[in-house]
């Protein structure tokens, strides 16, 4: 089927609607503002959902391109002695394909369900519901965007409401939290924009006849750096012996960009050094805020690594192979033995998170087939359990005023839809098959089995250990006698039983029906694993 | 041509080319009569307005200018120099005296706001206040149209002289009233500081321009430039200490470390507007005068000794990451607002100096551009700021304490939401976020520096952005998450104005860059424009 409307362009700047909506009207209307809020996020989700019905992996090409000219700025050439144009161009180019799809379906899901989650939400409503909009512009934006300067500033515009939503709605130590999380993803982002100005003034650059006259032109697409990092016959991969080409990326060029690359999405991911300031958001940031960081944030590092980092450095990321093997075995393990030892769940989450992104890195490392839909399965799956696990946690903390695991226990008595939820949660994270954990898990390990065994086989220790860290704090928390302080609280609300429901039903479907999803990644790696193979052979 | 003791008499075409600088002084001339003759009873704002209708008709007939030089059959650049040559009219200087005569009608119109509501009781110097910036800013504009040493110097002394008199304007006026205390003592310290750090430029300035001399035998900059490269051999080290004593007072001019100690001290003491003056006017015609001066003397003596030319641009660079640097690692300590925002200029003076140092290298010969479009986003984001800062220590209770200091900001979003909002804007442009000019701003200049290779000075922009992400989320959180017990912030109709076309511009300039860019380009050519040509 084809479309004449622009459905891409519509996903990513509904929410931004909405918020548009929501500054005209009054601030006291909480329930009024709250409706229109959570209306807004159904939308870009039911047209992700239709895109979903609407997408054939087995189409050649981005099944989806919006392209517009954005800013076009002529550059001085009165004494380079050029005859034709000589510009510096960015587009507005959208883009959709299998690695993409997704996370944006990741994306309106979560953000859906943290828009229902958000009733706990008791101050400046309105402006709330504005930054979380924002916030989910900018993060269908990020999955989306094909120019090198789009993509900088949706990811961006992901960091700024972030800000806002911990400092404003945070817990006690709100305002530390905010600064750390903006300072430590400022570094990422200005690593990454080094990265991106080298490239657009390298790889970005094309000549074109247009007639006898040669129009040169840098631009940040996103197409033109790939296919001229890849050619050898483009100005970025030309040392010319005897003279000076100031385009030329020499390798040392290329590794350095890959590690700033690796660092940049590294901090967002978290790998393990950058991960510290991710504990402050997990703990003090509202529990449907850290849905979507947890959820949908640490996804775009990925994302970022994979679209930015390994697509367009094929060569280098084979070198780094053991690298991330063992960053990603690290964070898998260190996650995995520090949650174990917390009492604090959101703490648990939070190091669960990083064990879970170390898996990511796993199949990252692999380089195949397998092992990058296990990454990416692993990303989605990782997304809607830890989104589920931290709107039950918000529940808790709503009714007990604690989420320390000494203080709680016995909550399935009280509260046995909350408490069945937590479980089952729990045990799609520690890889239960049949639920969504247990295939990212084993697709990214079987992935890493045909290149690197060692790697694998100590993953496996931390496979266990999630189990062991998991059922500690699942069953702490709702078995055993209820404590007296905690009587008298109640189940589920509507809001959140919706939410917890239509989360558990995605982590189910995955679990059973995972083509749901590997499905759309048929030939997304192709280009990629090609590159390597016929490398590799010849 | 070197003269010959035969002076060109001025013509009445000069006397056109000069019309903009011509409006400005001679109204300034008929203000001051009027001050004299008017009632004391007359509300001197009559004067503030009168100030900016002279500025309005200076920039139309620049507008006027540039139309006629660009647009339609006269599409040949007619003249390009005036007074044998020692006085340019070219595109250059005429795009740049845009937008330091934008920068003073906005000052000059936020001033009247603010004037209104302090009441003529606070400031008993009002008539001066408006018509001594004609002068100054007629003096940055004689800056950026200089070709001659000469002529250079007299343009800076103007600028520097009418405002060391307006960043003491407000010492008298508070001895007049008897004040005292820490508050009143500053602006005279103020003002004696800008004096003799302003005396210490001068002369580093010109002790620099009579070694270029003493090498050369002339003071126009192309001849220079030509003549430089036959003593270089022999006189190497002399062209250095020229160079750096030109650059160290240009240093102090823009206030770039280590050049900038003044600047914190000096913009806090003087009137909120002066401080934005100071700012943005001095800076940007100092930018522009230093990118004249190096691509038309460095430049082609360079040529034949890529030593020299690259010892002299990394110099710039140097000191541009040294203002960065020290700017954004002093900012992080800093409570008071006005010395903040002192220290966030700069860094911006390190970003403005980085086009200038980068050189041409390969295809890239795009500073012109890049340097322009910096201090356009500058000019709209600083004074924005700037008026923001004046409204809100205008409303503090005269009770509460510490008025100019970040606390003043305190819950700003409770009190007075949209200027909150549109502060909001100007600080994500200075902190280089987008959509904000500001980031477009450095964004341009990075991917310049990037195609010259100068990775080094990328790196240290996007580390000092980091760092100042912490100093500018400092005054966010004040205004976002505090709350204050503090009244509502009442703004002037007239500095509301000023403070949303700064936030509206400072926005269209971060979503569409190429609008003002494209309109650079179809004016600007660097042969011509800037790099002088002429036949010794």
């Amino acid at each position: 089927m084809t479309i004449d409307w622009p459905i891409l362009s519509l996903i990513v700047f509904s929410p931004l609607l909405g918020a548009a909506v929501l500054l005209a009207m009054p601030k006291q209307r909480a329930r009024m503002l709250r409706w229109t809020a959570i209306a807004a996020t159904l939308l870009p989700l039911a047209l992700s959902v239709w895109l979903y019905a609407d997408y054939d992996p087995n189409r050649p090409g981005d099944a989806y391109e919006e392209k517009a000219e954005w800013i076009n700025i002529p550059l001085e050439k009165s004494a380079t002695g050029i005859e034709g144009t000589f510009e510096l161009h960015f587009d507005y180019a959208l883009s959709l394909d299998g690695l993409s799809l997704p996370l944006v379906l990741l994306t309106t899901v979560t953000a859906a369900m943290a828009a229902l989650a958000s009733t706990t939400i008791r101050k400046r409503w309105k402006s709330y519901y504005i930054w979380l909009l924002i916030l989910e512009c900018g993060m269908l934006g990020v999955f989306l965007a094909r120019d090198l300067l789009l993509f900088f500033i949706f990811f961006e515009m992901t960091m700024i409401p972030m800000v806002f939503l911990i400092g404003i709605w945070g817990l006690l130590d709100r305002e530390r939290a905010a600064t750390r999380f903006l300072l430590y993803n400022g570094l990422g982002s200005a690593l990454m924009l080094i990265a991106f100005v080298i490239l657009i003034m390298t790889a970005g650059f094309s000549l074109e006849d247009a007639g006898g006259v040669f129009n040169y032109s840098y631009s940040g697409s996103y197409e033109t750096i790939l296919s001229n990092l890849a050619d050898p016959q483009a100005y970025a991969n030309m040392a010319a012996p005897g003279s000076v080409n100031p385009l030329y990326l020499s390798d040392g060029m290329r590794t350095a960009l890959f590690v700033m690359l690796l660092i940049a999405f590294g901090i967002k991911l978290p790998v393990f050094p950058f991960h510290t300031w991710m504990l402050d958001v997990h703990r003090e940031a509202p529990a449907p805020v850290v849905m979507i960081h947890s959820g949908i944030l640490l996804k775009m590092g990925a994302y970022g690594l994979i679209r930015f980092g390994i697509f367009a450095f094929p060569e280098e990321a084979d070198r780094f192979r053991a690298v991330l093997a063992v960053l990603g075995v690290i964070s898998l393990l260190y996650g995995a033995v520090i949650a174990f030892r917390h009492k604090e769940l959101r703490l648990v989450l939070a190091y669960s998170s990083l064990s879970h992104m170390g898996i990511v890195l796993l199949g990252l490392a692999s380089l195949n087939e397998i092992g990058m839909q296990g990454a990416v399965f692993q990303l989605v799956s990782h997304g809607l359990i830890s989104a589920l696990m931290f709107l039950l946690i918000g529940s808790i903390y709503e009714r007990t005023g604690t989420t320390n695991i000494d203080e709680l226990g016995g909550l399935a008595k009280a509260a046995p839809f909350l408490s069945g939820a937590l479980l089952i949660g729990g045990l799609a994270s520690l890889g239960l098959p049949g639920l969504s954990g247990f295939v990212g898990e084993l697709l990214a390990l079987l992935g890493l089995f045909d290149t690197n065994k060692t790697v694998v086989s100590i993953a496996v220790i931390g496979i266990i250990l999630t189990a062991v860290y998991v059922l500690r704090a699942v069953m702490a928390t709702t078995f055993g006698p209820l404590k007296p302080k905690l009587e008298g609280i109640t189940d589920a609300r509507f809001t959140e039983a919706l939410p917890t429901a239509v989360l558990l039903a995605f982590v189910l479907l995955l679990g059973i029906y995972p083509s749901f999803i590997t499905e759309l990644m048929k030939h997304s790696f192709d280009s990629l694993l090609n590159h390597l193979n016929t490398r590799v052979g010849g | 041509m070197v003269y010959e003791g035969t002076l060109a008499p001025m013509t009445w075409a000069d006397a056109g080319y000069l019309l903009p600088e011509i409006i400005l002084v001679g109204m300034m001339a008929v203000l001051i009569v009027l001050d004299l003759v008017m009632p004391k009873r007359i509300d001197r704002s009559v004067i503030g307005w009168l100030t900016l209708v002279a500025i309005i008709g200076s920039a139309a007939s620049v507008v006027l200018r540039i139309g006629y030089r660009n647009i339609g059959e006269h599409q040949q650049p007619d003249v390009n120099g005036i007074l044998h040559d020692s006085y340019r009219v070219d595109d250059f200087s005429l795009m740049f005296k845009m937008l330091l005569l934008l920068s003073a009608a906005l000052i000059v119109l936020w001033s009247l706001g603010s004037m209104k509501r302090s009441a003529s009781a606070r400031l008993t110097h009002q008539a001066e206040y408006y018509y001594l910036l004609l002068p100054a800013v007629a003096g940055a504009m004689i800056m950026t149209s200089t070709a001659d040493l000469i002529t250079l110097y007299a343009g800076l002394e103007l600028l520097s002289i009418a405002t060391y008199v307006l960043v003491g304007l407000r010492a008298r006026h508070a001895a007049a009233e008897g004040g005292e205390g820490v508050l009143s003592a500053k602006p005279a310290e103020a003002a004696f500081k800008y004096v003799v750090t302003g005396g210490i430029s001068s002369a580093l300035i010109l002790f620099g321009m009579s070694y270029l001399y003493g090498l050369t035998g002339s003071t126009h900059i192309s001849m220079i430039g030509g003549l430089l490269p036959e003593s270089v051999d022999s006189f190497r080290t002399l062209l250095y200490v020229a160079f750096f004593f030109l650059l160290a007072g240009f240093g102090i001019k823009i206030a770039a470390a280590p050049f900038h100690a003044w600047a914190p001290d000096v913009y806090e003491g003087a009137p909120t507007p002066i401080s934005a003056f100071l700012a943005v006017i001095s800076k940007t015609a100092a930018a522009a005068v230093l990118l004249r001066l190096f691509y038309n003397i460095v430049f082609p003596a360079g040529y034949g000794d890529s030593v020299l030319s690259r010892d002299l641009f990394r110099g710039v660079l140097a000191v541009a990451a040294c203002a960065m640097l020290a700017g954004t690692l002093s900012a992080l300590r800093q409570r008071n607002m006005k010395r903040l925002l002192a220290l966030s200029g700069v860094v911006n003076a390190g970003y403005l100096l980085v086009p200038v140092g980068l050189s041409f290298y390969g295809v890239h010969s795009n500073n012109t551009a890049e340097l322009f479009f910096y201090a356009a986003v500058y000019l709209f984001m600083n004074i924005g700021a700037f008026a923001v800062l004046s409204a809100v220590s205008e409303s503090a209770s005269p009770a509460a304490e510490g008025v100019g200091d970040l606390k003043a900001f305190e819950g700003l979003y409770h009190r007075a939401p949209w200027t909150a909002g549109a502060m909001l804007v100007f600080i994500l442009s200075l902190a280089g976020l987008p959509v904000s000019g500001g980031f477009f701003g450095k964004l341009f200049i990075m991917l310049g520096a990037s195609s010259t290779h100068a990775y080094w000075i990328v790196a240290v922009m996007a580390a000092t952005s980091v760092i100042s992400y912490y100093v500018y989320f400092g005054i966010i959180r004040q205004m976002f998450m505090r709350s204050s017990g503090e009244s509502e912030v009442h703004v002037p109709a007239a500095t509301g104005v000023v403070i949303w076309i700064c936030a509206v511009c400072t926005l269209v300039l971060g979503v569409a860059p190429n609008l003002l860019l494209h309109g650079f380009d179809e004016v600007f050519n660097l042969v011509g424009d800037l790099l002088i040509i002429r036949n010794v």
